[in-house]
């Protein structure tokens, strides 16, 4: 029997009718055609799927899209604020932290949400957020550097960017 | 002659082009066409090993809502056979259906197909099949798979050996004969799963009589010829569309069976019609790579001068050979294995064995990092032997750096190297010297610290098309490309390389843009689209895209930079031995103010009024260039780790490598490549490994059990580099696209086996477990507490 759920997805509000076995992720990509949320896995190792839901990085696999009813979802496409790229987004660029790109909007989401609970980490902590998201591409290491160089660019414009979720439920 | 350019983006960290689609979440994947009417494609899969398929029973499948269309392998004879590109002397070829019609060899094995409107439909729909198995004896291990009496995967072949391949040189036996110092070593390099994120996907529509097909693959070339073959469609009547493709590593480098069954489909169907990988089925139904069992003993002098290698193999190709299956244990690894050294005498035989186990064909490095694995393990082990540092022992042997070009003993000719600076290089950069002291101090911590080298030679730039075919290989090694510049002087370069992370966009841009004297800002680099490339690209694999496609880049656009001078000689009225073509200007040199922009130009060809006398109008150049040789990058690649004494666990704590891969075109994107290469072959050596039980199942079935290295496992690594150029091709250029792979599983090895030499261990099989080292540890007598 299908739902009547609305999800916020990068700021709008989406009322749909859906199937209560549909992942979020299903509902992500093929209910609202939102295809830079990817599906590596079926055993929620890989982390291509990471949105945020209600600020908190998730992966969309391990959630049905009923359960996101009246939640706020952040993916890759609402990263960028009316044009201007987040800060995660142009330190992947600058340190060379992509190179397939299947990984890269669910590493960058995972990196968004660590980064405004721990705005100034080391590198082992790094490593240790983002061991949830495989990426068989950059072996890490530029991965690790702009996530480092992106907070140390939130840091300095601290205060002037908007959290990417608006209301953080936690 | 014209005056040359000076490489200006040539060697410069360039941003890459690729990148603001893909942080946007813009790129297209092939899972993300979505096309209107479009059905969805299930596969049944054996779960047997091996058995013969008794009935196939469809009725209720078909009677599921939704369902479209439900097949069997008979039903679908008319996709024909999955290709197979190289022939090896004596080779045992096996039939490969798309689906399987008499009997299931592999756990994994498709057997029927449905169609349905939605993928949940298709998917209740494929519960539904009845198949009637009797289940057949199986064989799992290769060497098993040999003896008399094993279970014959293939019937009509007589037995599971596909080839016998041998490759000698020198005098083994005298050399075994003089030997001071025998070493024998069995040495298993495990089977390993390739796990690009991107699982695989298909997606076709058939309009017009023109065929479309999205896919996930590192050739789109071959599966537009191999699609047009087998569905009986005109060549140019099938777009095979390469879009974003997230990672390969070989194991996109296939015309698989969902391929032709979805193009076969939506033709016969009339609609768009979507097949994507679930991830443990990829585990199943995409190929597998390595899976050798190696006989390895080494002859060499006290002063540990190496006299001879004699090895016998057996490699598992799986259940049936795919595409370039036949050439990776042989052609790949046999050839290469006296890597860096100066070897005298060289015995190998490589047989090839069919299992009931996913076949196996390409990943990363393909043969070679199973040959630098081989002969830096032995290196260390007759280090080991007589007392000798291995870094010295390595030194004593290297081919020097005057021996070059250099015959190898294996019967190829190696175009370039100097391997000692890269060895100094990467030992200073170890604080190699220091090391002892190192160990000294984790000892008191009660843990084992070991450091490991591993000095490696790869082949890239595949493959002079004569050299392919005196190999086997059924079609040549060239690469194509075009660079067309419009009117305005905007330009296209169309490659034939396919790539899928490597970043083409940029450095092919960066080449062209040194031979136009424009920006690479102002290039467009395309690929992976049959229907815009020359008429027939080779590909992206096997570290060739440089050496082989951005040459014929290169070569393209000094063409088209030939035609730019003589115009512009003409309008300037000048000589086109004067002619400079640099900063999107064209002048005589020493008159920069009285310059045509490069635009002027091609504005000029497509006007046509106003050219040289004969010149035929418009401003584009084809190139296919056919490599003269292989190229052979090398380095040296240190690991040292510490292992903890009361778990076994490994840390890697320090990674230094300096490798040379002649003329790097981006270092930035070289880097890159050098960091996921070292992180797949740190997870060859340290976590990965497919584990089948003797029934043929899978066990390491999913991500939970097969572990892909995280951002925990693996530490920064130092990178430095040297440079040697190749004279196989102008750019100077070699390849780096698997070179950390190969050097990186030798040295984390060494490495861990030097920590735990103390004890008395000389050597342990792969994937170093926290498990494997405990009870290694437990077994010697120490770590009991």
């Amino acid at each position: 029997m299908p739902h009547a759920v609305a999800v916020t997805v990068n700021g709008t509000s989406y009322p749909r009718e859906i199937e209560p076995t549909l992942l979020l992720v299903e509902y992500l990509r093929e209910t609202l055609g939102l295809t830079g949320t990817h599906v590596g896995c079926d055993t929620s190792q890989c982390g291509a799927c990471t949105v945020l839901v209600d600020g908190r990085a998730t992966k969309a696999c391990t959630m049905l899209a009923v359960q996101a009813d009246g939640a706020e979802v952040i993916t890759i496409e609402g990263l960028a604020k009316n044009g201007d790229m987040h800060p995660i987004q142009r330190a992947f660029a600058k340190e060379h932290a992509l190179q397939c790109g299947f990984c890269t909007p669910g590493l960058m989401i995972t990196a968004v949400d660590f980064l405004e609970r721990n705005p100034s980490p080391s590198d082992a902590e790094i490593r240790h957020a983002i061991k949830g998201n495989l990426c068989r591409c950059t072996g890490y290491h530029n991965i690790v550097n702009a996530i480092r160089s992106a907070s140390a660019e939130m840091r300095q414009s601290a205060g002037a960017r908007p959290k990417v979720a608006a209301e953080v439920k936690r | 002659m014209t005056a040359s350019t000076t490489p200006t983006y040539i060697g410069a960290r360039v941003a890459r082009k690729e990148d603001p689609r893909l942080i946007t979440g813009e790129g297209t994947f092939t899972d993300d066409v979505t096309l209107p009417g479009m059905a969805y494609l299930t596969l049944v899969r054996s779960p047997h090993a091996h058995a013969r398929i008794r009935r196939i029973d469809t009725t209720a499948a078909k009677k599921e809502p939704g369902v479209v269309a439900v097949f069997t392998g008979k039903d679908l004879e008319a996709t024909g056979m999955l290709p197979v590109f190289i022939t090896v002397p004596s080779m045992s070829g096996s039939k490969h259906m798309p689906i399987a019609t008499d009997k299931a060899r592999y756990a994994g094995d498709a057997v029927a197909a449905v169609v349905a409107d939605s993928r949940e439909a298709a998917k209740r729909a494929a519960d539904l099949i009845a198949v009637d198995y009797e289940p057949l004896p199986i064989v799992v291990d290769a060497m098993k798979a040999l003896e008399p009496g094993a279970p014959i995967v293939h019937e009509e072949l007589g037995s599971n050996l596909v080839f016998t391949y041998p490759v000698k040189g020198g005098d083994i036996d005298k050399a075994f004969k003089d030997a001071e110092v025998k070493i024998s070593q069995r040495i298993v390099n495990q089977r390993l799963i390739p796990n690009a994120i991107e699982p695989r996907a298909v997606t076709a529509k058939f309009e017009a009589g023109e065929l479309t097909l999205w896919s996930t693959t590192q050739i789109p070339h071959f599966v537009q010829l191999i699609a047009a073959l087998n569905l009986g469609l005109g060549q140019n009547k099938v777009r095979v569309i390469a879009p974003e493709v997230g990672g390969g590593f070989g194991s996109k480098l296939q015309v698989y069976a969902e391929e032709l069954l979805v193009g076969f489909l939506a033709k016969t169907l009339g609609r768009p019609v979507k097949w994507t990988e679930e991830r443990r089925e990829g585990y199943l139904a995409t190929i597998h790579g390595r899976d050798h069992v190696s006989d390895v003993e080494l002859a060499a002098k006290r002063d540990g001068t190496i006299l001879g290698l004699r090895v016998r193999t057996v490699a598992n190709v799986g259940a049936y050979l795919q595409a370039f299956a036949p050439g990776i244990p042989t052609i790949l690894h046999v050839f290469i294995v006296p890597g860096a050294y100066r070897i005298p005498a060289f015995d190998y035989e490589m047989r090839g064995a069919y299992t009931n186990t996913t076949p196996v064909d390409a990943y990363r490095g393909a043969g070679r990092p199973e040959a630098a694995y081989l002969i830096e393990r032995m290196v260390d082990r007759l280090a080991d032997e007589i007392r000798m540092d291995p870094a010295e022992v390595r030194r004593k042997n290297f081919i020097a750096a005057d021996a070059f070009p250099f015959n190898t003993i294996s019967g190829i000719t190696y175009d370039s190297g100097n391997y000692e600076p890269a060895l100094d290089r990467a030992l200073a950069m170890a604080d190699y010297k220091g090391f002892e002291k190192r160990r000294a101090e984790a000892k008191t911590r009660g843990n084992y610290r070991g450091i490991g080298i591993s000095s490696y030679v790869e082949i890239c730039g595949l493959a002079p098309s004569k050299v392919n075919a005196a190999l086997g290989v059924g079609w040549g090694g060239y690469e194509s490309a075009r660079i067309r510049v419009h009117a305005t002087g905007s330009v296209q370069v169309f490659t034939g390389t396919s790539p899928h992370g490597q970043g083409h966009e940029t450095s092919w841009a960066q080449i062209a843009a040194d031979a136009l004297g424009i920006s690479p800002n102002d290039i467009e680099v395309r690929h992976g689209d049959t229907f815009e490339s020359p008429g027939m690209g080779v590909g992206t694999f096997g570290s060739r895209s440089l050496a082989v496609g951005g040459v014929a880049v290169h070569k393209a656009a000094e063409k088209v930079r030939e035609k730019v001078v003589q115009i512009g000689a003409h309008l300037l009225e000048a000589s086109p031995a004067d002619v400079v073509v640099a900063g999107g200007k064209v002048f005589v040199k020493g008159v920069p103010e009285k310059a045509k922009n490069f635009g002027d130009i091609s504005m000029a060809a497509y006007l046509a009024n106003n050219l040289p006398e004969g010149m035929e109008p418009g401003l584009e150049a084809t190139v296919y260039y056919d490599p003269p040789n292989f190229t052979f990058p090398f380095g040296t690649h240190i690991a040292e780790v510490e292992i903890d004494g009361e778990t076994g666990t490994v840390q890697i704590v320090k990674y230094s490598a300096c490798d040379d891969c002649g003329r790097q075109i981006n270092p930035m994107i070289v880097e890159g490549q050098l960091h996921g290469g070292i992180t797949q072959g740190i997870g060859q050596a340290l976590y990965e490994g497919a584990v089948y039980d003797s029934d043929g199942q899978l066990l390491s079935g999913s991500m939970m059990e097969y572990h892909v290295p995280t951002a925990e496992d693996v530490p920064a690594f130092d990178l430095d580099s040297t440079e040697t150029l190749t004279n196989t091709n102008p750019l100077g250029v070699k390849g780096i696209g698997e070179a950390g792979t190969i050097g990186s599983t030798p040295a984390a090895v060494n490495a861990v086996i030097d920590a735990l030499s103390p004890l008395g261990i000389k050597h342990l099989d792969m994937p170093l477990t926290p498990e494997k080292l405990w009870r290694a540890i437990r077994a010697s007598g120490e770590g009991r507490r």
